[in-house]
């Protein structure tokens, strides 16, 4: 493979402390150097960095679901890594509740192939902690592990008993991977569809209280802490949760966590207006109150968050077209976790934009202990390059992801996704920007 | 009015007025020998009961065929639904027939807005899930009204399960629109969360909420909760929260007793509360039948007007 000059780009590389104009030098699959006026040799291919564009390793979005194998109607690997180039992601990590569930080595295989056959994003499952996800025995871990996954969880069935996680972490820890956990108490969920509050009692809708997700977030720091395991938390929605992973990390416990966009973005106002029941606001964990959502933009810009990720959950029109109660929870976000980024969090003024890379790049390498989050000399050649100022009109119809289940359709937000390169390859270029790659 | 009558939310407090005072010409219809005015001849209406239903679907049909309408029930059961097709595709499947307006009774809460957004036809909320009744609320206010003549200030005390009422939900909006005090009372496991800030008073005590009331409305409390889960026994709960003629005694002494139905004699609501002097029950089903077609007028009336 050639040579690639990415020149005069704003760097924005917190793992080696950079954030200024810089040249990056890739070569063939690899970054080569970092510098400032790199010379050009013979066959290097230049491309020039408009100003006001960011140059920085590749986005990581730990928590995805790419429905294949067995739910291909919502979504497969080839259009979730579509949706996740384009997104700006060079590489995600899927969950395993897919049919049959990612809990042996031949559905992770399976999964692999069709990756390397899209050739688009890099793509790391994550396999179950127990067989068939159903909470009885630990799923085949080193199997997993040995086959390419980087983490276990039961996403979306959480880990029901105290005893199986805690089997879990003591046993994952062997292989050095984390378990993540999608923490809901699922007697105290109920039958529940909505944040318990105001609006769901306005509503007539049955509540799940933020208690049901802390309660979880508490049993399995202790748990942590009691087996030295390593703990993530998904998705975290409500501030207890969140006071509670602070309460961890002050006690030395091993754990880390994740919001998502919509749990800084929304609230639960949105299942009034615009639309009423709207069935694109109904996610799980639920979106919760204004005082939660501020905490999480909090948690963001203290430190207190490890990772922003998009929970990305497709689901059929079919599917979520039906009675509020009875659809799907789950949205997209794959093509719209950078806007909104930009738009909330970096011209509002919350945060840093080195710290934004360290929460959607740096830190999700640095939880699944796979390559990326750094333009280190050496590294992968995994580059993405953003526009902050880009205007943009969220557009479920052009999305690149099977299913359009956004509540974000229609929105316009500043700042978008110049370009993703992966490996040293262009990706996807955004034809909204000038940029010749 | 707008297109549809999804809750009470969708109307004003003048529009409320305007449902009352239309009722009171109505109910003057039922009352004559020839019970049929030719008002809504030549419009289809269609009512779409997906949950069990004699009370409301009755009554209904009745103000439908009162007013001439050409209309017809399809009862889907719940077993049904969980094989069949979709309520969207069914909703269109009827739609495709051109009926002027669908009552829709259904399970889910938001049922209504979901057939408002892809049909054209006018849709009538007839109860959905735990959300709203509000046609409930409007022959509750009709009833109201026709005792009390007015509703400032006055004490309206709303016992029973609160959480899974839509009965209440609908009442509380219209009642406080229409400047009632309201009082919501039942056991602290059937209170819906944030209720305080629905501008209602929010008591776990029956004495308290009934104490000097000009109107108390029971709510009808499902079997199924007294197993243990949010109420410890049929026993406890009369006890505690049923309505005994010792406690209609702390109310205001021309009190009225209103129940939504159907009742549960002797867990709610005694058996002499529920056939006594105070009880205005059976009023307010005959009244039913002149607020729907009041509420049948004039979202026809409307359409008339697009």
């Amino acid at each position: 493979m050639k040579k690639r000059l990415l020149k005069g780009g704003r760097v924005v590389d917190p793992a080696n402390g950079r954030d200024g104009t810089f040249d990056v030098l890739i070569d063939g699959d690899r970054i080569s150097r970092v510098g400032r006026d790199l010379p050009i040799e013979g066959d290097t291919v230049v491309t020039e960095i408009p100003s006001g564009l960011i140059v920085c390793p590749g986005l990581i979005d730990m928590h995805v679901h790419l429905r294949e194998p067995g739910q291909e109607h919502k979504e497969t690997v080839a259009t979730g890594t579509a949706a996740a180039v384009a997104g700006g992601f060079t590489a995600v990590a899927c969950m395993p509740n897919t049919v049959p569930v990612n809990d042996n080595a031949g559905v992770t295989e399976y999964i692999l192939k069709k990756a390397a056959g899209a050739n688009l994003a890099r793509v790391y499952p994550i396999g179950a902690v127990s067989r068939g996800q159903l909470g009885e025995q630990l799923a085949d871990i080193a199997e997993l592990k040995q086959a390419g996954c980087v983490a276990i969880t039961d996403d979306g069935r959480p880990v029901a008993t105290a005893m199986l996680m805690r089997r879990a972490l003591e046993y994952a820890r062997m292989f050095d991977i984390p378990v993540i956990e999608h923490c809901e108490e699922q007697t105290l969920k109920g039958e529940g569809v909505a944040h318990e509050g105001f609006q769901a009692s306005a509503l007539g809708l049955r509540g799940i209280p933020s208690a049901a997700e802390s309660i979880m977030a508490l049993r399995d720091i202790a748990l942590a802490e009691l087996t030295n395991g390593t703990l993530h938390i998904a998705h975290m929605s409500a501030r207890q949760t969140l006071d509670a992973v602070r309460w961890g990390k002050q006690r030395g416990a091993r754990v880390t966590c994740e919001v998502t966009p919509h749990h800084f973005v929304l609230t639960d106002e949105m299942l009034a207006a615009p639309v009423a029941y709207d069935t694109n606001v109904k996610m799980n964990p639920p979106l919760r109150e204004t005082a939660d959502r501020d905490a999480m933009l909090a948690g963001l810009a203290d430190g207190s968050v490890d990772a922003i990720a998009t929970d990305h959950a497709p689901h059929h029109y079919d599917e979520k077209g039906v009675e509020f109660d009875r659809a799907p929870f789950g949205i997209t976000g794959l093509e719209t976790a950078v806007s909104l980024c930009f738009d909330r969090l970096i011209h509002q003024g919350v945060l840093t934009l080195s710290r934004l890379v360290e929460l959607l790049s740096v830190n999700p390498a640095r939880i699944l202990r796979v390559p990326g989050g750094s333009l280190s000399d050496g590294a992968p050649a995994d580059v993405s390059i953003l526009a902050p100022d880009l205007p943009v009109t969220v557009s479920a119809a052009r999305m690149r992801s099977k299913s359009r289940n956004t509540p974000f359709d229609g929105w316009t937000l500043r700042g978008g996704v110049a370009a993703t390169i992966v490996g040293g390859r262009v990706v996807f270029v955004n034809e909204a920007v000038d940029i010749r790659v | 009015m707008k297109k549809d009558l999804l809750g009470i939310g969708d109307l004003t407090r003048d529009e409320i007025h305007l449902v009352l005072e239309t009722a009171e010409a109505m109910r003057e219809i039922g009352q004559r020998p020839i019970k049929k005015v030719p008002t809504l001849r030549g419009k289809t209406v269609v009512n779409l009961f997906y949950e069990p239903s004699t009370r409301t679907r009755t009554s209904f049909e009745i103000a439908e065929k009162r007013l001439s309408a050409d209309t017809l029930s399809v009862a889907v059961s719940q077993s049904s639904v969980l094989k069949g097709e979709t309520l969207a595709d069914t909703a269109l499947n009827i739609e495709a027939m051109a009926p002027d307006m669908i009552v829709l009774r259904h399970a889910s809460s938001g049922a209504g807005h979901l057939l408002s957004r892809i049909c054209r036809s006018r849709i009538i909320n007839a109860g959905d899930g735990m959300h709203e009744h509000p046609t409930q609320a409007l022959l509750d206010a009709f009833t109201i009204r026709e005792h009390k003549q007015h509703f400032d200030g006055l004490k309206i005390a709303i016992v029973g399960d609160l959480l899974h009422s839509r009965v209440l939900r609908s009442n509380i909006l219209s009642l406080t629109m229409l400047g009632a005090e309201v009082w919501a009372c039942g056991p602290s496991t059937l209170v819906p969360p944030a209720l305080d800030r629905f501008g209602v008073h929010v008591t776990t005590s029956v004495d308290e909420a009934v104490a000097d009331a000009d109107v108390i409305m029971m709510l009808r409390i499902q079997q199924e909760r007294m197993d243990g889960a949010f109420v410890p026994s049929l026993r406890e709960y009369f006890n505690t929260f049923g309505m005994t003629t010792a406690r209609v005694g702390r109310a205001k002494p021309d009190v009225i007793i209103m129940h939504p139905g159907p009742m549960n004699r002797g867990v709610e609501i005694a058996s002499d509360v529920a056939d006594g002097p105070y009880s205005v029950i059976l009023e307010q089903v005959a009244n039913g039948v002149a607020v729907r077609m009041a509420v049948l007028y004039l979202l026809a009336g409307e359409a008339e007007a697009d």
